[in-house]
């Protein structure tokens, strides 16, 4: 898999499986920037279920609040959340 | 029930609208003191992670975050991933809790018995 | 710490430990720990000497931890700087077991402002300053911060200026995050451990700044 340099515009993916993952709702279809990469780490969605996990890049993203809830009252404060690849498309 | 169309599980708070932050805090009691350590020596000896916690406790679903306590969940899930690995059956699971039910209608009855 | 498992008040008839959160009725989930315990130490997955060991390692991280790591950030930049680069590993550099922990340090500034929030569940960075408090993973912390996160800070006290940025890590993954707060004006000259005293607990998930000297 590609590893993604910091500063990268990404995109967090909008699937919508009905299992365990860690990309939380909020963030799904939005856009931000590759914050520093980490890992790799084992997926969780493999973990979850006892199963031996392959392991994954994992980005620290950060947001715009702004480009997160559109009625943000102060757009330009941040917010990084930690993304497994498989979730994040470049732009 | 199908699930909700924007792939928000009821776990996954962020953005919701709610009010307050409340400003209560507990210290933790033995019991549940032994529920945490249960759990965090089951990853560190490689019986089940983290996650198998987590997935657990997300599809017992919104009514235990509600009517449960937080180690009250946690003691649920830790037996369900027990359950899972085969570390102990179903019967073994049943004749226990009634053993310990008997010894005593307090904790300290209880636990001290088994001792 | 009233529920620390080596106090008691006395003896219980049978001659055992008495502890008041073990004289209240015996509720099915108590009785369940009970059996998933004995049954686990049976099936030889741990002992109960294990069992022990965790919890005086659990209480013996405290806030404190956290405290001394800040301080010894603000009084030396070398440390700072490895902290700043790999939390983990300056927070054992000064004795402090994290365990498998992965720490990431953020640092306010003049222009920045850090909080921590878990949404999914509720991560905290416990190998290092203990279990969380009960507000951390309360539903309006985790939905709200990560949203509204200056009307929070509002809730706890905390007013910032506009001018500063508010960085908002809600901890999805792997990583655990501590905010090293800034400085408070007027400490020049104190030592270690009475800076150490001014970091609290909330100055460290950015709900709070460090107390004034």
């Amino acid at each position: 898999m590609q590893v993604l340099e910091p500063g990268t515009p990404v995109r967090v993916k909008c699937m919508r499986p009905p299992g365990h993952v860690r990309t939380p709702a909020y963030l799904r279809g939005k856009s931000g920037a590759v914050e520093r990469v980490l890992g790799p780490f084992s997926n969780p969605e493999q973990l979850a279920y006892g199963h031996a996990a392959d392991p994954l890049p994992l980005y620290r993203v950060r947001f715009r609040l702004g480009d997160v809830w559109p009625d943000a009252e102060t757009p330009e404060d941040t917010l990084d959340a930690e993304i497994y690849a498989h979730w994040l498309e470049p732009l | 029930m199908i699930p909700d169309p924007t792939g928000k599980r009821w776990h996954d708070m962020g953005g919701d609208l709610a009010g307050p932050v409340p400003g209560d805090d507990h210290d933790f009691a033995l019991w549940e003191k032994r529920v945490d350590a249960l759990v965090i020596l089951s990853g560190l000896k490689g019986v089940f992670t983290v996650d198998g916690l987590r997935r657990v406790l997300e599809d017992m679903g919104e009514d235990a975050f509600e009517t449960m306590t937080y180690y009250e969940r946690w003691v649920a899930s830790l037996n369900q991933n027990m359950l899972e690995q085969g570390v102990y059956t179903v019967a073994e699971l049943g004749a226990r809790i009634e053993a310990v039910q008997a010894r005593g209608t307090t904790y300290g009855e209880a636990t001290d018995a088994g001792a | 710490m009233p529920h620390d498992h080596h106090d008691h008040d006395g003896l219980s008839p049978s001659g055992h430990p008495y502890r008041a959160d073990q004289d209240t009725g015996l509720s099915y989930w108590q009785a369940m720990e009970i059996a998933v315990r004995e049954l686990m130490v049976e099936k030889g997955i741990v002992t109960e000497a294990e069992v022990a060991a965790q919890i005086d390692a659990m209480d013996a991280r405290s806030p404190a931890q956290g405290a001394a790591v800040v301080a010894r950030a603000w009084v030396d930049p070398a440390f700072r700087d490895r902290l700043l680069a790999d939390g983990s590993a300056a927070s054992a550099e000064m004795g402090f077991d994290v365990g498998p922990m992965r720490l990431i340090a953020v640092e306010n500034t003049e222009d920045v402002h850090n909080v921590v929030v878990c949404t999914l569940c509720s991560c905290y960075p416990r190998n290092l300053l203990g279990l969380p408090p009960d507000w951390y993973k309360s539903r309006a912390y985790r939905s709200r911060t990560v949203r509204e996160p200056r009307k929070v800070l509002r809730e706890f006290g905390l007013e910032l200026p506009e001018a500063t940025t508010v960085r908002v890590h809600d901890s999805t993954a792997d990583m655990r995050y501590i905010v090293v707060p800034a400085r408070p004006a007027g400490t020049e000259g104190m030592d270690e451990a009475a800076l150490a005293a001014l970091v609290t607990r909330d100055s460290m998930i950015g709900v709070g700044v460090a107390k004034a000297p």
